[in-house]
């Protein structure tokens, strides 16, 4: 047990590792990035799932076609949009039920990415290439990690900064904030409440259109049905045990990159922990971190917006 | 110009009953046009999907063997949405439940265990599907923690569990390593309603549980009290209702539902327990319970037709090479155009002019 331990440490520490876990969080850390600034809008959309398979599907036909991975990534966070706007037009113009809607935009999403990717299974591209700086990439350990990685990674670190931000640093956050603890106030307050969910998201199908884009663009070079493997439904699990925050975000999705990982490593070495029960954990962990923060609600701050999945109807 | 939501002073009946109706209507045309994109002709497409399927008896027994399973969970789901409860776990509480009533048929397997083996089965399948329920309803009671993330969270373990299970300790050894448990014994196997029919007996469980759904939400004081904390919680709150008591009740059916339903598939048409015992059909199951307009007769009709574009599909890809995907397509669009019409009973859209007209403002 101990050499096992052992191994198991040796290749936590490795450099190799942290490279492969980081390009496993990422598409986690893209699509949980949007959707936290849409629950904190106070919508829930479940259809995760359904835009990044759409993104991913989309993704390859246009990097294929174009022979660019930036349109490809563009045709990823168009995908994403459009599949949001349908789900913004339901919820938000016809006050449907989020959760409804969420589950049928995940089905439509699985089966019109089969149909549009079914012309491009079996394709190749070239994948995105990863950015190295002269000297800095050449630095020992540090240098691949910090400096080696593709424009992808850097991306999604950059949009975590930049959502935490909007959120706190900014009015346009607060007023964000506001619609979704309490969209009857923010109304009386005379904010756009609608409008504001709306954009909310779009830029939520945006980052999983290019989580999903991702996949194919980035992490293998060919496009199958059903790539996105449930990371969608991970990420709506990240975004719950992040509690809504930002930093937590980023923590949570390196952690569920890492137990994903893991689980085919800890397989290889045959330690009789089944690779099922790792994979089982991050959302075994999403219910008993939402037991947690349910528990401590009002005496902790905020965890969970007040207004998530309500529907608002402005009277006039 | 804008589209603005208004509120009708009561709920049109008329759209009511004509909502799922042109619900279907507007998914036959936009899946006809989506045919159309693709290079088929819409007639001979929508003619393969949808009645060609009605034409051949054995066609017709796969929908009903398709339907079962749809049609008890979301009789069981739709107690939980009445009730304004959101169990979406149901996929799980079905896989519980054929993980429940499996351990018995893999324990008896091979000895010569008497009549009484399939009863028990389903009783815990029931009762697996109910107690796995149990969690997100006692999670949302106890803890107030959203019930839809949790019944949702608890479907992946759920899954993996299974697939432990069938890979690892109940994995046939004589099965040429093939991740699946040794077929069901004749004793624990769902019996077949015409000889040489995949047509189960699990079909006519499905038949009683409508009948004891539609009696008990329109007779009943259980189901008064469901209907009332949907539509009225606070009403409901003062009238002495205690809703916890509810959650527990509906979520224990809900799943119970689930669970038997899912042992009653291994049972019955698999008759052996595998990795992917399920096509979706808990989360079918749930545009079931809407397009059924939540009503345990207009579910029974709501899963047949869903069950005919599972056998549909199959025949539109072998028929005319269409990828098994539209399905789902169709599975998806279906639903949200439920769900648009299904709004347009309480609300009516109103186009309102931007520039406020100083007379009238």
């Amino acid at each position: 047990m101990l050499d096992a331990t052992g191994q198991i440490l040796h290749l936590i520490l490795s450099v190799n590792f942290i490279l492969t876990v980081i390009t496993a969080s990422t598409p986690l850390l893209l699509a949980a990035s949007g959707e936290l600034v849409v629950e904190r809008a106070g919508v829930l959309n479940l259809g995760i799932e359904g835009m990044m398979i759409m993104g991913a599907a989309c993704g390859f036909a246009g990097a294929y076609e174009s022979d660019s991975i930036v349109v490809g990534a563009l045709c990823g966070v168009v995908a994403g949009m459009a599949m949001a706007a349908v789900f913004g037009f339901l919820t938000l113009g016809l006050a449907v039920n989020q959760v409804a809607t969420g589950l049928a935009l995940t089905i439509l999403g699985t089966g019109l990415s089969g149909l549009i990717g079914s012309g491009f299974v079996g394709e190749r591209i070239t994948p995105a290439q990863q950015l190295y700086l002269p000297v800095l990439t050449g630095l020992p350990v540090i240098g691949r990690i910090l400096f080696g990685q593709d424009a992808f990674v850097y991306f999604s670190i950059a949009l975590v900064i930049g959502i935490w931000m909007f959120l706190y640093r900014t009015r346009a956050g607060l007023v964000l904030r506001a619609v979704g603890d309490n969209h009857t106030s923010a109304h009386a307050l005379g904010y756009p409440v609608l409008k504001i969910r709306m954009l909310a998201v779009l830029f939520g199908g945006a980052c999983a259109g290019l989580a999903g884009a991702f996949l194919p663009l980035a992490y293998t070079p060919f496009f199958i049905p059903g790539m996105t493997a449930g990371r969608g439904w991970i990420a709506l699990a990240l975004v719950v045990f992040a509690s809504w925050r930002p930093g937590r975000l980023v923590a949570g999705a390196y952690l569920f990159g890492a137990v994903t990982f893991l689980q085919l490593s800890v397989q290889g070495l045959g330690l009789g922990i089944p690779p099922q029960l790792m994979s089982s954990l991050p959302y075994l962990a999403t219910v008993v971190v939402l037991v947690l923060i349910s528990r401590t609600r009002g005496t902790a701050g905020s965890a969970a917006p007040a207004s998530l999945g309500v529907v608002f109807v402005p009277d006039r | 110009m804008q589209l603005v939501l208004e509120k009708r002073a009561e709920r049109s009946t008329a759209i009511a009953i004509a909502s799922p109706l042109i619900a279907v209507a507007l998914t036959l045309v936009t899946v006809g046009i989506l045919f159309a994109i693709m290079g088929k002709n819409p007639i001979t497409a929508l003619y393969v999907y949808f009645i060609e399927p009605l034409t051949d008896p054995f066609s017709l027994a796969e929908i009903a063997v398709k339907a079962t399973p749809l049609v008890m969970i979301a009789v069981g789901l739709s107690l939980c949405y009445i009730a304004n409860i959101w169990n979406i776990g149901a996929e799980g509480q079905f896989l519980v439940g054929a993980i429940a009533g499996s351990w018995l048929a893999v324990r008896t397997n091979g000895t010569d265990a008497g009549a009484w083996v399939l009863p028990v089965m389903l009783i815990l399948g029931a009762l697996g599907g109910a107690l796995y329920a149990m969690i997100p309803a006692l999670c949302k009671i106890r803890f107030g923690a959203s019930e839809i993330l949790t019944s949702l969270m608890l479907v992946y373990v759920a899954y993996y569990g299974m697939d432990y299970l069938v890979r690892g300790p109940w994995r046939d050894p004589h099965g040429l390593n093939f991740p699946t448990t040794a077929p069901f014994d004749p004793a624990a196997t769902v019996p077949a309603l015409i000889d040489g029919s995949r047509l189960h007996a699990g079909t006519l469980v499905a038949l009683v549980v409508v009948m004891i759904a539609a009696v008990m939400l329109g007779r009943t004081i259980m189901g008064f009290e469901i209907k009332l904390i949907g539509a009225a919680p606070r009403a409901a709150r003062f009238s002495g209702f205690n809703s916890d008591q509810l959650v527990l009740l509906t979520f224990a059916v809900s799943g119970g539902l689930a669970g038997l339903a899912g042992i009653i598939e291994v049972a019955g048409p698999i008759g052996y327990l595998q990795p992917d015992i399920s096509p979706g059909y808990g989360f079918t199951a749930i545009i079931v319970a809407f397009l059924g307009r939540l009503n345990p007769v207009g579910i029974l009709i709501a899963g047949l037709f869903l069950a005919l574009t599972f056998i549909g599909g199959e025949n539109a890809e072998i028929a005319m090479k269409v990828p098994q995907d539209l399905t789902k397509v169709f599975q998806g669009i279906l639903l949200f155009y439920v769900l648009a019409c299904d709004s347009m009973i309480v609300y009516r859209i109103r186009l309102v002019s931007t520039f406020r007209n100083p007379v009238h403002a």
